[in-house]
């Protein structure tokens, strides 16, 4: 049973999209869609191009103003929040197009994306104050421990934009985790990634929600999505079509209409 | 290693320099040289690190010129109230802390303001603010004489053992005292972009949407640089009213801000030494061909210098000679780094 806190919105779910439209202009790229991702789940968001992924991902992390609908996350409402804020309040993303800081190496990376788990305000700079070296080695500490985590330790010196393609992936990833997210929202990770490559990134998102992380994942490769999914949620031009088990809506007829196009039209 | 050993070999010749260089022009030239390196330092945190091109940075150097001048001479305005304000002479040294103090906030009020509006608009902004200044400067004659100037400002002076209290009126003090307020500015700058707050700056310019996604406040920290920015531009203009001993409205003219721009973006923005690189080769260009080339043809060879600098250095100086060094030395190929 849904627990309900006093402004409606679920409390036992890590996320609780209600409603949620954006117009741009005259085009409707979501029209009023609701879904809930439950504490701990791997949840994914699939839908031919276009279908308002992104769109989605953009509003619920504070990127893109929604124009009607609420988004709770952990009961709490998202309304006119900033992206910095909601990532301080758990919720970080990473990006369809891989997104780094490029001219940094890999280790200042993950070092940068570290920023939340610090404290140091100018004067604590300006003076280095022990606390703040203090703070300094146990950043670098968790830092070396995230690349570990990534299979990225190796490469911790290398100029984040010499790195071969799987690899940027990776540490889009590790910035990512970098910021400690309760809720984590994946961009098409596997875009562009060989067949093994997928594989690995599928494993290490398994071990990203063993540590505790709940996942939202927009994805293309199929494969991918049903075998990692707790559930599914289908979009199509900007509307919720489906939601379920893996199984169940591979066997939707709307969803193989969307991805295949109308049984009537292909007999014609 | 090797960069802190060519840092401290130049520490020790810059400061023994009059000693051994018993010209006092030349020292003369070298201290307001160092006051546009100062300048060009706190340009450089707000231009190099996050990115944002302030074209008014005159501006808060003048408001420090002005803050520490009026301070330290004492005045009476009448704003409207039923007695006019009258401040009394401030000790030098607490006019010039003033100075910092308040271009810091006019910093604050500027990046509240502008960081509203970014890119481009920042720089319109801060053109238009430097303007508003000189022309506040020009006009409230009460307060700041107008073209007449301020005359007779004070210098710095120091607890001197043996000596007590010290006016530093020589050339060769007054160059000791930018260098050392130089040496600490670039140390608190230098401390600032290599902390937690410097990576949050960076991570601003390198990719903005990326730092907020991983929780950077963009708002809070380009205020943050702004203010800092403004209370070394300050601690410069303040240097200047006292070694200068006159200030006149034409501090805030653009030509400075331009001066500074070039300074920054020739030795190499981004990096730590750039601006004193940079500072070092346009502020002592001129004086270098005042004696071979009239003022019309010094403007031509400044400006071709700029041009081929940018075309092949387009990092500028100090990055380039940066990655000179590690080819010619295997041993030094280390990946580069955030702060150079």
């Amino acid at each position: 049973m849904t627990e309900v806190g006093e402004n409606g919105a679920a409390r036992n779910v890590a996320l609780d999209v209600r409603d949620l439209a954006v117009h741009i202009g005259g085009l409707v790229a979501l029209g009023g869609i609701s879904f809930q991702v439950p504490f701990g789940a791997i949840v994914s968001l699939i839908g031919p191009n276009g279908a308002g992924k992104t769109t989605a991902f953009n509003v619920i992390t504070g990127f893109m103003k929604a124009t009607d609908g609420q988004v709770f996350f952990r009961g709490r409402d998202l309304a006119r929040l900033s992206p910095e804020r909601i990532a301080a309040l758990g919720m970080v993303r990473t990006f369809q197009r891989t997104s780094l800081f490029t001219a940094c190496t890999v280790f200042e990376n993950v070092l940068t994306a570290l920023h939340l788990r610090g404290r140091t305000g100018l004067l604590g700079a300006l003076l280095r104050l022990p606390a703040m070296q203090r703070e300094e080695a146990a950043l670098h500490a968790e830092a070396r421990e995230i690349l570990d985590f990534v299979g990225l330790a190796g490469r911790a010196d290398e100029i984040a934009g010499n790195l071969a393609y799987g690899e940027q992936r990776l540490l889009g990833l590790a910035i990512a985790l970098a910021a400690k997210p309760t809720l984590l929202l994946l961009d098409e990770p596997a875009a562009g990634l060989n067949p093994s490559e997928t594989e690995s990134f599928k494993q290490l998102i398994r071990r990203v929600r063993e540590r505790g992380a709940t996942v939202l994942l927009v994805e293309h490769d199929m494969q991918m999505v049903m075998s990692i999914s707790d559930q599914v949620l289908v979009l199509n031009q900007g509307r919720m079509i489906a939601a379920g088990s893996p199984a169940e809506v591979q066997r939707d007829p709307e969803v193989i209409r969307a991805y295949l196009g109308s049984g009537k039209r292909a007999a014609a | 290693m090797r960069a802190r050993f060519g840092g401290l070999l130049f520490l020790a010749l810059a400061a023994t320099l009059p000693l051994w260089l018993r010209d006092p022009y030349f020292v003369a030239i070298l201290t307001s040289t160092g006051i546009f390196i100062i300048a060009a330092i706190s340009l450089n945190l707000l231009l190099g690190f996050t990115g944002q091109l302030s074209l008014g940075h005159a501006a808060f150097f003048g408001i420090g010129a002005y803050t520490s001048a009026l301070l330290s001479l004492g005045f009476d305005v009448d704003i409207g109230l039923p007695s006019p304000v009258v401040v009394d002479p401030k000790p030098v040294w607490i006019a010039f802390f003033g100075a910092v103090v308040v271009s810091g906030l006019f910093g604050w009020l500027i990046g509240k303001l502008a960081f509203r509006v970014r890119g481009a608009y920042f720089v319109i902004v801060t053109i238009s603010f430097a303007e508003v200044m000189r022309m506040v400067a020009l006009n409230w004659v009460d307060l700041t004489e107008g073209p007449m100037a301020l005359n007779n400002i004070p210098p710095l002076s120091v607890l001197w053992p043996g000596h007590g209290l010290t006016a530093l009126v020589t050339k060769s003090q007054q160059y000791w005292l930018v260098l050392a307020v130089g040496v600490v500015c670039y140390f608190l700058v230098a401390r600032m972009v290599r902390s937690r707050l410097g990576r949050a700056l960076i991570a601003l310019r390198e990719n903005e949407p990326l730092a907020r996604s991983v929780g950077v406040r963009v708002t809070h920290y380009l205020v943050v640089a702004t203010v800092v920015s403004a209370a070394i531009a300050g601690a410069a203009g303040a240097l200047y009213a006292h070694c200068v001993r006159i200030v006149d409205p034409d501090v805030f003219l653009f030509i400075y801000t331009v001066t500074m721009v070039i300074m920054v973006v020739t030795g190499g923005k981004g990096t730590l030494a750039g601006p004193v690189v940079g500072g070092l080769i346009f502020g002592l260009m001129p004086q270098a061909l005042r004696g071979t080339a009239p003022p019309e043809v010094q403007w031509i060879i400044y400006g071709i210098g700029i041009i081929l600098i940018v075309f092949f250095l387009p990092r500028g100086i100090v990055p380039a000679f940066a990655d000179l060094a590690r080819l010619r030395m295997p041993a030094l190929r280390k990946p580069a780094s955030l702060v150079r």
